[in-house]
């Protein structure tokens, strides 16, 4: 891991050493060129990017790779996966290692700002909360002064524990891993009494322990954590693939367009306008973007809209149980939104 | 060929006209010296230049700026105060110094090891010479990386949690957070202690070199050590007692979730200083081992056929010889065991490799800036350890006459 490490910021140097100057569209091309889409993902989240028990990788950031190989190529299944650890994350992607880092990353101003990089949109709202063992009797973040909290190095939950205590004016002793595997397993063993991360990983995380069901998850949510996709900056033609490749997941489920209907509505021609655009059966909305007119069918036939993508991956129908709340529609309370395909 | 010269030189009657400047050697060096030169920094000058350029055109800012912004994350053990409202300079010293306490008890703690494993790998007692061997190359054959693994998370993290500590007396505390020792608190009065231990230690080295200077001229030996260790102890211990015995302890006791009060050291510490010293010292016994085999036997029988005792044969004859041998290798390894700390960042111990260019690299972006420092830093101490072990070297090589 070290090594992997060492090497991503060698490659970075290196690139940033000798790569000749990045031109638009470069990055477009080279996908389309090389047939596959370099995807960088967690190295391990239930839910969020995992290998099953046939290898493959799932999850919801996983589809969002798979999304936009679908777009793309018109075949999901076109995407080379680079597990990636939080501290190598954004060295893989300046050095084009990935062309798109899809792991529960945070958008935050300097990420935008300082980094080279863009982010194409929100995945999944989250939150940063706190996960103590039950044995504690712990019943409020605000209960933890003097404890100690495992927490995964180089993220922005490291920065909110630190901005957190201190304007509680609480005491603490972070102690940190460079994998969230590691953190997990040292809060198992007692090295700490709370772990914290965004609140969907710790559930992730919580049925990764010896008993699950001896540690709670508090209700203090301490951050606001946009999770999301991001692209090197400096191609805006690759920029709009990825960020519409995920507005057409959730427009498909604003239009109700599930993979399951959608050959229906095809093939029986809706009459709804919209759904005609978004289908690629009126106007040329596809070419706009650089690929075929049928973009946003293969991502929905293939992938799935958001909310299945949701409910399959951390929602009810796996053993997450995550709620929808803020990550519902906009039209039922929650906050995913998508700017219209016209 | 001189004396072609001058007959032709004679029969000409004029003298030889100089071969022109482009001819003459000495300015053929120098014409390549200059364009390598030359030709050295443009390089590096277009690497630098592109490297900025690219940076730039990527979006990514560059710089040394980043190091007076507030770094905001906690760093669980610091030998300064730190707090996350430190700056990201402040991170850089912070693990800075956490690289040097593991390198400087690492080699303090190996050499110490390592001298006793070598002594005894021969021994003439076979189970103990036995024994050595099986440490030496059970030891030196295992990853360093999977050594650290071990003792981190098979051995230290299967310690009980604070409440179940195991405890020495009350004073002293072993738990999955670390080991808790009474820390000294010094009072006003305790300087008149240090003061009479700074004196006692100038004494001690008065009588050595008076000793020394005594058994040249007149081959008396002197009961240096026993008087000195009187003097060490008497003194220091007179002058405490005079200022009425100014030092208190603070003791760790559980309060809330951990003990607070005395001195902790963290696991991720004892690891890293466990498994480095053990690891290295694993090859410095095999060193000391060579170096003492390199003293011919005849230095030994020589020294008994003098009556010297077994331990004065091997402190004054065997060992001095030795040394020489094992100087160069044992500075190799004193620069492996500092470098192999940067494996520190696999168990999260807070070392520079970890702090600096892990943590503080993954918030700034700054992968160029921060490597290229983190890099000098490591061949900054490298050097500083080859100068100071090259200087001993120099001071105890053998002089032949």
């Amino acid at each position: 891991m070290k090594g992997m490490k060492a090497l991503a910021a060698g490659t970075a140097i290196v690139v940033a050493t000798f790569a000749g100057t990045v031109y638009a569209g470069e990055t477009f091309d080279n996908v389309k060129a090389q047939g596959f889409v370099q995807c960088g993902v967690n190295t391990g989240l239930p839910g969020f990017s995992n290998i099953d028990d046939n290898g493959d990788w799932k999850g919801l950031d996983v589809d969002v790779c798979r999304a936009v190989a679908a777009a793309m190529f018109g075949d999901a299944s076109k995407v080379k996966y680079t597990p990636l650890n939080a501290k190598e994350r954004f060295t893989a992607l300046q050095s084009g290692e990935i062309d798109v880092l899809s792991r529960n990353t945070t958008w935050t101003l300097s990420r935008d700002g300082s980094l080279g990089i863009n982010f194409t949109g929100v995945t999944y709202y989250d939150g940063q909360g706190f996960l103590v063992k039950k044995s504690l009797g712990v019943k409020s973040a605000k209960d933890l002064g003097g404890a100690s909290v495992c927490v995964q190095s180089g993220t922005t939950t490291e920065l909110n524990l630190a901005d957190y205590f201190r304007s509680q004016n609480l005491k603490f002793t972070p102690v940190t891993y460079d994998n969230a595997d590691a953190t997990a397993k040292a809060f198992d063993a007692g090295r700490c009494d709370a772990l914290t991360s965004d609140q969907s990983q710790l559930y992730a995380l919580r049925i990764l322990l010896k008993d699950p069901s001896g540690s709670v998850v508090l209700p203090d949510v301490i951050s606001k954590e946009p999770l999301g996709p991001s692209v090197r900056q400096g191609d805006d033609d690759w920029f709009n693939l990825v960020k519409w490749s995920l507005f057409a997941m959730v427009n498909g489920e604003d239009l109700g367009i599930t993979s399951e209907n959608i050959d229906d509505m095809k093939k029986n021609g809706s009459d709804k306008p919209d759904v005609k655009r978004f289908l690629g059966e009126t106007g040329e909305f596809g070419k706009m973007l650089g690929v075929s007119d049928d973009w946003a069918y293969n991502i929905v036939k293939q992938v799935g809209n958001y909310g299945e993508s949701f409910e399959r991956n951390v929602g009810s129908g796996s053993n997450l149980k995550i709620e929808r709340g803020l990550n519902a529609l906009w039209s039922n309370g929650g906050l995913q939104y998508a700017p219209p395909v016209r | 060929m001189s004396s072609d010269t001058s007959a032709h030189s004679q029969s000409q009657g004029i003298a030889p006209s100089k071969p022109p400047f482009w001819r003459n050697p000495r300015v053929h060096a120098l014409f390549y010296q200059v364009v390598l030169l030359i030709g050295v920094f443009v390089f590096f000058g277009y690497i630098f230049h592109n490297t900025v350029v690219n940076l730039e055109n990527q979006g990514i800012t560059t710089g040394f700026g980043f190091l007076d912004q507030e770094a905001g994350f906690g760093i669980i053990q610091s030998l300064i105060a730190y707090t996350p409202a430190s700056t990201y300079a402040r991170t850089f010293a912070v693990g800075l110094l956490n690289t040097v306490l593991v390198s400087v008890v690492g080699i303090f703690l190996a050499t110490i090891v390592g001298l006793i494993v070598g002594l005894a790998r021969l021994s003439k007692n076979w189970l103990i010479s036995r024994l050595a061997a099986v440490y030496i190359e059970t030891f030196r054959n295992i990853p360093l990386l999977l050594q650290i693994l071990f003792w981190y998370f098979a051995v230290l993290q299967a310690l009980p949690s604070p409440r179940q500590s195991f405890s020495l007396g009350e004073v002293a505390f072993l738990n999955i957070r670390g080991i808790y020792l009474p820390e000294p608190v010094f009072e006003s009065g305790f300087g008149v202690v240090f003061a009479a231990i700074a004196l006692a230690v100038v004494i001690v080295a008065a009588l050595a070199k008076w000793a020394h200077r005594r058994r040249m001229q007149t081959g008396q030996s002197f009961h240096t050590v026993w008087t000195s260790l009187a003097v060490l102890i008497a003194l220091p211990g007179l002058a405490f007692a005079v200022m009425g015995a100014p030092l208190g302890w603070s003791l760790p006791s559980l309060q809330g979730f951990n003990f607070t009060g005395g001195i902790t050291v963290i696991p991720e510490l004892a690891a890293l200083v466990i498994a480095l010293t053990i690891y290295t010292a694993s090859s410095i016994a095999e060193i000391v081992r060579s170096g003492i085999l390199s003293v011919s036997h005849g230095q030994t029988e020589a020294a008994s056929s003098l009556g010297l005792s077994t331990g004065k044969i091997t402190r004054l004859v065997v060992l001095p010889q030795a040394m020489r041998v094992v100087i160069p290798p044992l500075t190799s390894q004193y620069l492996n065991l500092m470098k192999n700390s940067s494996l520190a960042t696999a168990i999260g111990y807070p070392d520079l490799v970890n702090v600096f260019a892990g943590t503080t690299l993954n918030q700034t972006g700054q992968a160029v800036v921060i490597i290229a420092m983190t890099m000098s830093v490591y061949l900054t101490i490298s050097l500083l350890i080859s100068f100071f072990m090259n200087w001993y070297n120099r001071r105890s090589a053998f002089v032949e006459q």
